[in-house]
């Protein structure tokens, strides 16, 4: 997408935003975020603009997030290994990448009020009202695209949308990373695949590969 | 705006090169060391791995997790600085034809995106004419690049293994590292199947190279797309341009996009004209001899657009074959599952950026529907997680039995779920092809009639169909993929490649191996250069990128681009010394 385009939609998306939820929720407080200062990361002059007006930007409202806070702790509890999707700041990423990826807010926020619509037809209550029961009696049936009834398919595919970014958001955090085992990223030797894992799958290195393949001591 | 004039570089140059990609770059490296001076026109900024740094970064450091932006389409800690468009720099097709133009403006070019894959064309593939009647043979055979090819490979290193395969010629190489787990069972399939799966020939320093102090050697974090601090892979800017300006005989000029190049009543290059494009102003420099290496479009677009009453279809086109020829790598992929990988041990699986086996061409077209032949890649393992990580586990979880045994419902929620990304990690794996097109006339380029950039220069537009002797190569590949997860006892998870899409067949362009747009040859009325790629029509005009390609072989053109240069600027150091130029 061009830039202008690009622009044009996040302005479209957010005025869309304030008329969706203005009946059931108090005005959105708006507040100018901290821009981030420095980026660890190289970047061009071009980018480092790009980066300083997304950070200035809000997309989703405040029950909004908490409807994203809630389903994301759903998708990606805390367990013994570690911890959820909003300790791992999931919702803050959620936000982040819908404003960095326009195609996405539309799914979202649909989709958002799509739940809420039928919390509200089930239960008499949008999806963070209702109790965890019946949260989860809803997610149940969107969770299972094989499983789900033709008339929850809409609920389907903005599910897989909410796990795809809760589970991406959540493994590629600190606390994701470290429960996922990944061990690399850092000055290393490469000899070969660890001689326990060679014999758990039966597998060995040939005579030749040995002999000519770099080594380290 | 007020008026404008066109300012002169004062300093008078040997040679003005213009681009610092692996043709410019080691152009500029062999001319400095032999004393010439040289100037570098570089279309974009000032870049250096070192400062610039990407590389053992995580991916919360970047918002986005390292997902792809219109400024880096590779991901955001990709090197490369541009991609598919250009902000204010457009391109154009032709008839509903497609061509996807990666272009990279920084200081050494698109070598700070490549995948290392440094292979030598083989004897066949300079006089593929001879053997199938097809396309057209270069002026040079192997045995004219062979003492470049080395000369490169011990100038900036390579891993791989000696095999003595007759097209696939060896190289002076650094030891390779050993295959990674999924690789292992690749190349145990492929032992079943008969395709050959060997070391793969990367431009990564595996041992330190000898006689070089200024690069370290490779510390194995697989992130050589990010740019490396201690140089231990091969990007122009890194291991040719730096240093070449430290030899005190290059001058470099970033944000410089050239227009034309320049000439004289007796039809000479004087030098070239260029935008700065800090201060918008108009500059030339002069220079004895001018080389292009802007990439094998971009400097297409230069000479056309270099137009005079001398030369009314651009400068060094007498021929009318400027732009034409046009060729880019045949590719496409396959994913797959390794089911006995699942719940797999954790350990840091990094390796070198990229694959450590690879599987050259190995059949004999006789007994196939097509032309030429493709080789393969493969991917996989433990990887760092990054944007796109965990998407559409529905596909996989419901298919195989989780921890337990047991057959779940895809999709689903909770700390069951939270599992299976932990079980399926490192399980995927998957392959791609790059295979060889045959050159045709009429897959071109050409300056657009009615669009120009920013700068108000004429822009290129593509004209650009596979034929189906590349539509019937990527079936070919499909069915040996197939054939190969199946082997190494892997499920296929990508889409099913079929007629209608081509069988996955890459965009024209997409796999960024653009070469053939001012090819060599011995007949100045069928090819822009000779065999030293020096334009017919100008002696003191040179082409040094993947432009001179007469074919393409199944091979990324690289280390051929690099070979080829290193023997243009030594025939320009005896030119210069006999003073013919």
């Amino acid at each position: 997408m061009d830039r202008r385009k690009y622009l044009k939609s996040l302005v479209v998306g957010s005025a869309g935003a304030g008329l969706l939820l203005q009946s059931c929720e108090p005005a959105k407080k708006e507040e100018a975020k901290e821009v981030p200062k420095t980026f660890t990361i190289d970047r061009t002059p071009d980018e480092l603009k790009r980066e300083l007006k997304l950070a200035s930007e809000t997309f989703f409202d405040e029950h909004e997030m908490k409807t994203i806070s809630t389903l994301a702790d759903i998708i990606i509890p805390k367990d013994e290994t570690s911890g959820s999707a909003t300790e791992a700041k999931v919702p803050e990423f959620i936000e982040f990448i819908v404003k960095d990826m326009p195609d996405n807010q539309l799914p979202m926020r649909g989709g958002l009020r799509w739940l809420d619509m039928q919390c509200l037809k089930k239960y008499s209550h949008t999806f963070i009202n209702c109790s965890s029961k019946e949260q989860l009696l809803l997610v149940d049936e969107i969770a299972y695209p094989e499983k789900a009834k033709p008339e929850m398919q809409q609920g389907v595919a903005f599910f897989n949308l909410m796990r795809n970014l809760t589970a991406t958001g959540f493994f590629t955090s600190k606390i994701g990373i470290k429960d996922l085992g990944y061990v690399g990223n850092q000055p290393n030797q490469w000899n070969g695949v660890p001689q326990d894992v060679l014999d758990q799958y039966g597998l060995k290195y040939d005579a030749r590969t040995l002999a000519e393949s770099v080594k380290f001591d | 705006m007020s008026d404008f004039q066109i300012k002169k570089t004062s300093k008078a140059y040997d040679v003005c090169i213009v681009g610092s990609g692996a043709g410019g770059g080691m152009a500029a490296y062999t001319l400095a060391k032999a004393g010439i001076n040289v100037v570098v026109v570089e279309a974009g900024p000032m870049y250096d791995p070192a400062k610039n740094v990407m590389q053992l970064k995580w991916p919360w450091e970047s918002p986005r997790r390292g997902a792809s932006t219109s400024y880096r389409n590779f991901g955001d800690f990709d090197a490369a600085y541009g991609g598919w468009e250009l902000e204010g720099e457009p391109y154009t097709t032709k008839d509903g034809t497609e061509f996807d133009w990666f272009r990279s403006r920084m200081l050494g070019g698109r070598t700070n995106h490549w995948g290392r894959i440094s292979l030598r064309f083989g004897p066949r593939d300079f006089k593929h004419k001879s053997i199938d009647g097809l396309g057209e043979d270069w002026p040079i055979g192997y045995e004219d690049i062979a003492p470049y090819y080395d000369k490169v490979d011990q100038l900036i290193g390579v891993f791989g293994s000696k095999e003595g395969m007759p097209n696939e010629p060896d190289g002076i190489f650094l030891p390779p590292p050993k295959p990674r787990l999924h690789e292992m069972f690749i190349k145990n399939a492929g032992a079943t199947l008969g395709i050959p799966v060997i070391p793969s020939r990367l431009s990564i320093l595996t041992r330190p190279l000898p006689n070089n102090k200024e690069r370290g050697a490779c510390f194995f974090c697989s992130q050589c797309y990010r740019g490396c601090t201690v140089y231990g892979d091969f990007s122009s800017s890194s291991v040719l341009i730096k240093p070449a300006v430290a030899s005190g005989h290059v001058d470099i000029i970033p944000n410089a996009m050239v227009r034309e190049v320049q000439t004289n009543d007796e039809g000479l290059a004087t030098g070239v004209s260029f935008v700065n494009k800090d201060d918008l102003q108009e500059y030339t420099v002069n220079a004895k001899v001018v080389v292009l290496a802007a990439s094998a479009c971009e400097s297409a677009r230069l000479l056309l657009n270099s137009k005079s009453t001398q030369n009314p279809n651009g400068f060094a086109n007498s021929s009318g074959v400027v732009g034409k020829y046009l060729l880019d790598s045949t590719g496409t992929g396959m994913a797959g599952i390794l089911p006995d990988l699942v719940g797999r041990k954790r350990y840091n699986e990094d390796g070198v950026g990229g694959t450590h086996i690879y599987t050259p061409w190995w059949l004999d077209n006789k007994k196939l529907d097509f032309p030429r032949g493709y080789h393969i890649e493969y991917g996989g393992g433990m990887n760092m997680p990054g944007y796109g990580f965990g998407f559409d586990i529905q596909n996989t979880n419901g298919k195989y039995p989780g921890r337990n045994g047991v057959q779940k419902s895809a999709g689903g929620y909770g700390a069951s779920l939270k599992d299976d990304y932990r079980y399926f990690y490192g399980a995927s794996f998957g392959m791609a092809g790059r295979g060889e097109a045959i050159a045709r006339e009429d897959n071109y380029c050409e300056i657009d009639p009615t669009t120009v950039d920013k700068y108000g220069i004429p822009v290129l537009r593509f004209n650009y169909k596979w034929s189906d002797y590349e539509i019937k190569q990527a079936k070919h590949m499909h069915e040996t993929f197939e054939e190969i997860i199946h082997a190494s006892g892997g499920v296929v998870t990508s889409e099913k490649a079929t007629k209608e899409n081509n069988y996955g067949l890459a965009t024209p362009g997409a796999i960024i191996h653009e070469v053939g747009t001012t090819r060599m040859g011995n007949d100045p009325k069928k090819s822009v250069v000779n065999q030293y790629n020096q334009a017919h029509d100008c002696k003191n005009l040179f082409v040094v990128d993947g432009g001179v390609f007469v074919s393409q072989a199944d091979k990324n053109p690289t280390w051929t681009i690099l070979a080829l240069s290193m023997r243009t600027s030594e025939y320009i150091i005896e030119e210069l010394k006999k003073q013919n130029l």
